[in-house]
């Protein structure tokens, strides 16, 4: 008797991680294998040491490099934020033609390939664009920089990243039983005081997620601050590329890679903790 | 003029859809009023109207002299309980019951404390720090009913508020909603498609049907003196034939099944008006003999449903279905499929105009 219901358990038991095994096979090769020779070659290039990890943790100007990228990848976050969450309440309260038309306009961006987006606004934002036109047209005398600065990647990588933050906050929106507000609104609560109290707080798990979410995929971003960014601002992924491809710094590369990743991996724990990560993804 | 709660003349379109025609309500403070009807029959649109979150297309509501017209649902100081409840997720319970205090600029401190006050009221002391999803779906109805009487409205409506709960708990809280609402004397709508729970709390009912009311009655005369053949139907069981008045004066009318029956004389009907001849399924005696006097009639049994104290015996006189409720004790008198005499005493028929 136990012996047969062990055997049916086992098999049950076993398919599911049968399903897994190609997946798991294609991580281990291409993901795993790599991560661990990155963390491999950050204590064995030049020589066998932790000279890399050292140089990375106290230099002033990798210091630097990583308080730029963490500054820019919240500014990205909350600019995310300011941008999605209004667009997401359109959407959440709108006719389902209009929000799909909204859907359809902010995932737009998406579908476009990375590269094409990043060229594009070096196109608007360049120094025969049309907005450097437009404004030298109202009478700006001496229009800025537009290119090559904080501003241009910020504005990019806020493009990018977005629709992010509002399929987050959307989802969370569309959640929302309705007969929540007018229950607010029944018990004595006006526009603003029923968003404070009501609204607003059931609807902080999406703007946690988006944060987040926008957050960590900002810190590893590469070709937008590298092709948009001022190079006094890089930031750590262009500083990793940049040792690697120039340098041929692998092992401090490898270095800085692994800290990035520790940090990251920090940043979701906690969140973890806070919020749960299976909620991380709507 | 001197209702507390006026509806006149309210009407309702969605579109081309008439929701609601011509609503005339009055209400009387303290009253303990239930809107019962069928899904789609206006009893939840007219509550909206009243607590402001549908408009009426025409027609005015008054409550106290005082027009509703044009406020917003925020100023008219009315606590409703929804259907599911509505309960702020991310606030306590006392939080919850604080939340129209603290909109109407209740200090945190006195405020907590009276919503604390309001929760033992309904029976909670010692939920209070508990999250909604913490508590059952009794409790959660009695924090939504705390905080819709904490801020003391000026008026308390219920959307089928008991829908959610199973049977035993829907009639503890009947007892509960009807005590705490005698208790504070609130002016209260009661909204429900239940008969039963309707009979039960009300002083009295509003029946809707078709966006019309049909007819606003106490449960008892609602039940033996309805005034349509929609209202017969709907509340209770009932045993409705067609037939027509024979003799007015003297009370006597006609119909296929039960030949000529004797009522109560009403100088509402006249001869030869068509009519339906209620005869409520307790009304009805079954006997195996023919009784010696008054009126009776034949009937073939098809199924006897048992309830243990009463049994619900379903047959047929001619072609026309009869249903009769007798003492569980009682039913061994008959079987399934035996013929038997029904009868009635003239006071039991109940005569209701058109067919």
């Amino acid at each position: 008797m136990s012996v047969n219901t062990g055997g049916v358990q086992g098999r049950g038991q076993f398919l599911p991680w049968l399903l897994l095994l190609p997946l798991a096979a294609y991580l281990l090769v291409f993901f795993i294998v790599p991560l661990v020779d990155v963390a491999i070659m950050s204590v064995t290039e030049p020589k066998l040491s932790l000279d890399n990890y050292t140089k990375v943790l106290t230099g002033s100007l990798y210091r630097k490099v990583f308080i730029n990228t963490f500054a820019t990848a919240g500014l990205v976050a909350i600019c995310c934020l300011l941008v999605g969450y209004p667009l997401a309440y359109l959407m959440a309260h709108s006719s389902d033609r209009t929000a799909l038309l909204i859907l359809l306009l902010v995932t737009m961006s998406f579908w476009t390939s990375f590269l094409v987006r990043t060229y594009a606004w070096m196109v608007l934002l360049g120094n025969q664009g049309p907005v450097i036109w437009f404004m030298e047209l109202i009478g700006v005398q001496d229009p800025p920089h537009l290119l090559f600065t904080r501003f241009s990647s910020t504005l990019a990588m806020v493009h990018i990243l977005a629709p992010y933050m509002i399929m987050n906050i959307y989802t969370v929106m569309k959640k929302i039983d309705p007969a929540l507000i007018k229950s607010a609104e029944s018990l004595g609560a006006k526009g603003f005081s029923v968003f404070r109290h009501v609204y607003l707080p059931l609807t902080a798990p999406g703007i946690a997620n988006g944060l987040v979410l926008v957050f960590v995929i900002c810190l590893g971003f590469y070709v937008t601050p590298v092709l948009l960014g001022s190079p006094r601002e890089q930031m750590i992924a262009g500083l990793i590329g940049h040792q690697i491809e120039e340098f041929l710094a692998f092992g401090l590369g490898s270095a800085m890679a692994m800290v990035l990743l520790a940090i990251t991996m920090v940043i979701l724990a906690i969140y973890h903790r806070r919020f749960g990560l299976d909620r991380l993804w709507g | 003029m001197s209702s507390y709660l006026n509806l006149s003349g309210v009407n309702k379109m969605f579109g081309d859809f008439q929701a609601l025609d011509d609503v005339n309500l009055d209400i009387e403070r303290g009253e303990f009023v239930t809107f019962l009807g069928p899904s789609g029959s206006g009893k939840t649109t007219t509550l909206m109207i009243i607590a402001g979150f549908e408009q009426a297309t025409k027609g005015h509501i008054t409550i106290d002299g005082k027009p509703l017209d044009g406020l917003k649902p925020y100023q008219r100081n009315i606590g409703i309980v929804f259907q599911n409840y509505a309960l702020f997720p991310h606030k306590t319970a006392v939080e919850n019951v604080y939340f129209p205090l603290q909109m109407r600029g209740v200090g945190r401190r006195d405020g907590l404390e009276k919503a604390n006050r309001m929760l033992e009221l309904v029976g909670l002391k010692g939920f209070s720090e508990r999250h909604p999803k913490e508590l059952s779906g009794g409790q959660q109805q009695r924090v939504a009913l705390a905080r819709a009487l904490v801020f003391e409205p000026s008026l308390l409506l219920l959307d089928e508020p008991l829908g959610a709960l199973d049977k035993n708990l829907r009639e503890q809280m009947q007892i509960e909603i009807k005590r705490i609402q005698k208790r504070l004397g609130v002016t209260t709508i009661f909204v429900t498609h239940d008969q039963t729970e309707a009979m039960s709390m009300s002083d009295r009912i509003v029946v809707f049907d078709k966006g019309r009311i049909e007819q606003v009655a106490d449960p008892l005369e609602l039940y033996h003196r309805p005034n349509t053949r929609f209202v017969a139907g709907f509340v209770g069981e009932s045993n409705i034939m067609a037939g027509h008045v024979v003799d007015a004066a003297a009370g006597l009318a006609e119909c296929a099944v039960f030949g000529s029956c004797r009522y109560p004389a009403d100088d509402r009907f006249s001869n030869g008006q068509a009519v339906n001849i209620l005869i409520r399924p307790e009304h009805l005696k079954i006997s195996r003999k023919a009784p010696e006097s008054g009126e009776w009639a034949t009937m073939t049994v098809d199924t006897i449903v048992n309830y243990g104290d009463n049994a619900l015996v379903i047959g047929h006189s001619g072609d026309h279905p009869v249903r009769v409720r007798v003492l569980g004790a009682d039913v061994v008198i008959i079987k399934e499929g035996e013929d038997c005499h029904i009868s009635w005493r003239p006071e039991a028929v109940h005569i209701i105009a058109g067919t």
